[in-house]
């Protein structure tokens, strides 16, 4: 497990802050708690302040570009995929076809992918749904919104949410998919 | 032996005139970066985070103009001190209200631009900006190289923001 963090992060040293999800799921409180200090103790140096990940994910009530309710504490239960995202930002565009695939791909595990535009208005990022054939939720993201998630001061920002509402990574810029997938298939087998 | 000699010059003009002229049509064919690229910018009229951070501690307050071209939500979030949103330089209204904004100023005034939205090869904004602004016969325009982003490359390296409009 340590292992495996740690190649994650030598692989992509500056763009993925990944928690750890398993830590401990099946053995004592102490062994837990063993587990957790290891992997701190191991990774202190290189990421001293992991905003947000191991922290339950900030909850939030926003509209979608139909107007249909959108809140995230509803999504317990299912790994959530939270995409902070522009239609200026063309990574953000890259990204998209691959979250779509994952929606269907994925549907059934109990995974759901979630959208937040940072566009100034909603018709742009409604056209780009219509031309990306998104098929999950998009809500438009403010300032306090990008704050509450530790600051979104740049595009893309993905965030994975496991089951039980915690952060388990952050991705910032582009990032390897490979690397995304990765981790998310370890949060949908992680029941 | 003359007309040998002759031909044995002509040959080598012919040869070096074909060489230069496929060097010339080679060069025309080179790769340039797009227009609306951040990689167009000279590299001369970029500046680094460091450079103006140190730059805006030693000046006057408002001796530099330092104008965001990028983002308005981000902008919300977190910006450079003293320094103002005129809009998305990659779009024509981001660049109208760009040039609105410097309309009644001295070409002389210094301006740095930034964005910061994307990783700087990325960057839909802050070429079309400076393009703009050097089209207007600004000549002390600097670009802020932000190589990742706002959030890594000046507020995680402890320069100071301010927040809101």
């Amino acid at each position: 497990m340590l292992e495996d963090i740690a190649l994650r992060r030598a692989n992509n040293p500056h763009q993925a802050k990944v928690g750890s999800s398993q830590c401990g799921a099946s053995h004592g409180f102490g062994a837990a708690m063993a587990c957790c200090l290891l992997i701190v103790l191991a990774t202190a140096h290189a990421w001293a302040a992991p905003v947000g990940v191991n922290q339950i994910a900030p909850d939030f009530t926003r509209a979608d570009l139909h107007k249909a309710r959108v809140h995230l504490g509803d999504y317990r239960g299912k790994v959530v995929l939270l995409d902070f995202w522009a239609t200026w930002c063309a990574p953000c565009l890259l990204e998209m076809p691959r979250f779509v695939e994952w929606q269907e791909r994925y549907r059934k595990q109990g995974f759901q992918a979630l959208g937040v535009s940072m566009d100034d208005d909603d018709s742009s990022a409604l056209a780009v749904e219509k031309k990306m054939h998104l098929n999950y939720p998009v809500v438009m993201g403010d300032a306090k919104l990008g704050e509450l998630y530790g600051g979104i001061l740049g595009l893309p920002v993905v965030y994975l949410i496991d089951r039980d509402g915690v952060i388990r990574a952050r991705f910032d810029g582009e990032v390897d998919p490979h690397l995304i997938e990765a981790e998310l298939n370890r949060l949908l087998e992680a029941r | 032996m003359n007309g040998n000699r002759k031909v044995f010059w002509l040959s080598c003009f012919v040869g070096i005139m074909m060489g230069i002229s496929t060097h010339r049509a080679e060069a025309q064919f080179q790769p340039t970066p797009d227009a609306g690229s951040a990689l167009s910018i000279p590299a001369d009229h970029l500046i680094q985070p460091q450079r103006l951070n140190d730059l805006l501690q030693a000046s006057k307050p408002g001796s530099t103009l330092v104008l965001q071209v990028g983002s308005r939500l981000l902008f919300q979030e977190a910006h450079i001190p003293g320094s103002e949103y005129v809009g998305p330089g990659g779009q024509p209204a981001g660049l109208e209200l760009l040039r609105k904004r410097v309309a009644s100023l001295a070409k002389d005034q210094p301006i740095v631009l930034y964005c910061g939205c994307c990783p700087w090869e990325r960057c839909p904004n802050v070429a079309r900006a400076y393009a703009a602004l050097r089209e207007m016969g600004f000549n002390k325009v600097k670009v802020l190289y932000i190589a990742n982003n706002f959030g890594a490359d000046w507020v995680a390296r402890g320069y100071r923001v301010e927040k809101g409009q």
